[in-house]
């Protein structure tokens, strides 16, 4: 019997590891069963349903799928708003990969006052909260200087269809709000950018690539998954953002009383799927250009 | 004779000016010319003045005076700094409660959801068990659910607990690894653990230390950047949060966020509108004053703590691979 005493033992010392792993992770099982998982399904089960708030409890009146019909094909502004929430991140999301990746090689570059800009750079991180960006888009502080009032641009908007012109608008009227939501992700270019290996450029100097070449072979190439991490990012805090106009549709469509419970259910999980949608479509090309680039 | 050698001699110092100056201007093979320096900074300094234009504009336009705001002349340069503007929003945002406020709101859950996700994250960096990988993907999976898809059922839970307008309804899931953007705590942690040597871990087990007492005395204060950092990004993200906010601690705890957003409101029930000269009427000046005092607290820490901010994040590998 004591032939393999160190099986024995090793096995239950690895059952003992997994105890311990468990252990760590239980806060978490834990809280995401109840804080996410458990919240998840009930916001399911009332988007089937007509919800009704009464003082005893609420109330469920099975609806099928009259609720999703309603916010795709009747509500007037629903559809609208969530085109125009795609269209406006599929233009963001670019605008914020080329502008952080430009201010992150430029912090690259050793000159002074680089510490100064760092912190310049940095700073919307810290302040961007929705009551402050509103306050400073009502008052116009946060569109590019003047660039929605040439009357070229002007005309060129008014001809498109609403569902684009809007998104184009926002766009213009936002810009510099577009270049603040790009902290985090300077912060990721940088720290990528510094993991690379500085032998692989004085390699390529002494076979003579230019500065511009070594850009195209090395630095971008090394980037991809930061460019990867960077766009899921983005999509997530813009389509997070309480200044997002889906989002304050639906919550005014919450407490609204021809809206309610269960259709803004509805309508949350619609934008769930369309914000889905999107990181995969982002993710997908992203994924081929990183692959063609490295052949 | 003399005037050929001292042609020649004239070229060849010539032509070493000419290398110095195309090394000074555009760089050599050790150092930057200046062209290229000037360039750099041109671009740095244009893109950083878009970048801080509406900040420059908020602060410029919230020292304006009643008289400076309807003269068309004053744009960047008003002719006084006028103070009233700070007084009256100073008032309207009942500031030195709403800062208390906005200060316990968002440094209680940011300092159990940093406690908790360290845990977790040592958890799945430091131990192998079945199911790791399904929890690692559940938990990226969190960061991506909006918040409007789990917000109302937790809302109608508080509501039966008696809990809304309670700053517990914040804590509760911050400290069960639930809080705002969790996931990238727990993943900043996990890469930090993941990172760290585990000699003096195995070390002390050797020695009979329990995994918590391990977790607790060794593995805790060498990943303090970590926890720094992780706080302090909580607190700012807490600080900044107003749909969570509004949905859990309206009727109770009123945040500066909160405050700002019915600025309008509040400030018509200080200066109603009927019996205040003109002058006393809400202008932009007010509110971008009020603006301003919101951001200030967050501004002060950004400037103490920046070093912390940028350098440390880019050593707890925050960018994964």
């Amino acid at each position: 019997m004591n032939r393999h005493p160190s099986s024995a033992s090793r096995l239950s010392l690895r059952a003992r590891e997994a105890l311990h792993g468990y252990g760590f992770a239980l806060p978490w099982l834990v809280g995401f069963a109840l804080f996410t998982l458990l919240p998840l399904v009930e916001t399911l089960r009332y988007s089937l349903h007509r919800v009704t708030v009464t003082v005893t409890g609420i109330r469920l009146d099975f609806v099928e799928w009259a609720n999703y019909t309603r916010a795709l094909f009747t509500d007037p502004a629903f559809v609208e708003l969530l085109i125009g929430y795609a269209v406006e991140t599929l233009i963001a999301v670019p605008i914020v990969l080329i502008f952080s990746m430009i201010i992150a090689l430029f912090l690259n570059v050793n000159f002074k006052l680089k510490g100064v800009f760092r912190t310049i750079f940095f700073l919307p991180v810290v302040i961007t909260s929705g009551p402050v960006i509103r306050e400073l888009a009502e008052q116009g502080a946060t569109s590019a200087p003047g660039i929605a009032n040439v009357p070229a641009v002007a005309d060129f908007l008014a001809q498109l269809p609403s569902a684009l012109r809007n998104p184009l608008e926002y766009v213009l009227t936002s810009f510099i709000l577009i270049l603040w939501f790009s902290g985090v992700q300077i912060l990721i270019y940088l720290a990528s950018l510094q993991k690379i290996d500085r032998s692989i450029y004085e390699a390529a100097a002494i076979d003579g690539a230019s500065a511009w070449e070594t850009y195209w072979k090395i630095t971008l190439p090394s980037l991809a998954t930061a460019t990867l991490v960077n766009a899921v990012y983005t999509i997530i805090t813009l389509s997070h953002f309480s200044e997002n106009r889906v989002i304050k549709y639906i919550y005014n469509q919450t407490y609204a009383v021809q809206g309610g419970i269960g259709y803004a259910s509805a309508m949350a999980f619609v934008y769930f799927a369309a914000m889905a949608a999107l990181l995969v479509i982002v993710y997908l090309f992203l994924m081929l250009w990183a692959r063609r680039g490295s052949r | 004779m003399t005037d050929a050698r001292t042609i020649r001699l004239d070229s060849r110092r010539w032509l070493h000016l000419v290398d110095r100056a195309r090394a000074f201007l555009f760089g050599s093979r050790s150092r930057r010319g200046i062209v290229l320096s000037l360039t750099l900074y041109a671009l740095l300094i244009a893109i950083g003045f878009v970048y801080l234009y509406p900040l420059l504009f908020m602060f410029v336009t919230s020292i304006k005076s009643p008289s400076d705001l309807l003269n068309p002349m004053v744009q960047w340069v008003p002719n006084e700094i006028y103070i009233g503007n700070y007084v009256k929003a100073f008032r309207v945002l009942n500031y030195p409660a709403s800062l208390a406020n906005s200060i316990f709101a968002s440094v209680a859950p940011s300092l159990l959801q940093t406690a908790t996700a360290s845990l977790i994250g040592y958890g799945l960096a430091r131990y192998r068990f079945p199911g790791r990988r399904i929890i690692m993907l559940l938990i990226l999976a969190t960061f991506i659910i909006p918040p409007q898809n789990t917000v109302i059922p937790q809302m109608l839970t508080y509501r039966n607990l008696g809990l809304l307008g309670n700053p517990l309804a914040l804590i509760l899931p911050a400290s069960l690894g639930q809080g705002l953007k969790s996931a990238i705590f727990i993943l900043i942690f996990y890469q930090t653990f993941l990172s760290l040597p585990k000699v003096l871990e195995e070390a002390a087990r050797l020695d009979g230390a329990s995994d918590l007492r391990i977790f607790l005395s060794i593995a805790m204060p060498s990943a303090l950047p970590a926890y720094i950092i992780a706080f302090i990004f909580s607190v700012v993200w807490y600080w900044n949060e107003t749909f969570l906010m509004v949905v859990f601690l309206e009727g109770g705890v009123q945040t500066l966020p909160l405050q700002l957003s019915k600025f309008a409101q509040a400030y018509e029930n200080l200066y109603p509108p009927g019996t205040v000269n003109i002058f006393d009427r809400l202008n932009e000046a007010v509110k971008m004053s009020g603006t301003f005092l919101n951001i200030l607290p967050l501004l002060v820490l950004y400037f103490v703590l920046q070093k912390w901010f940028v350098e440390s994040i880019e050593r707890t590998g925050i960018a994964g691979e």
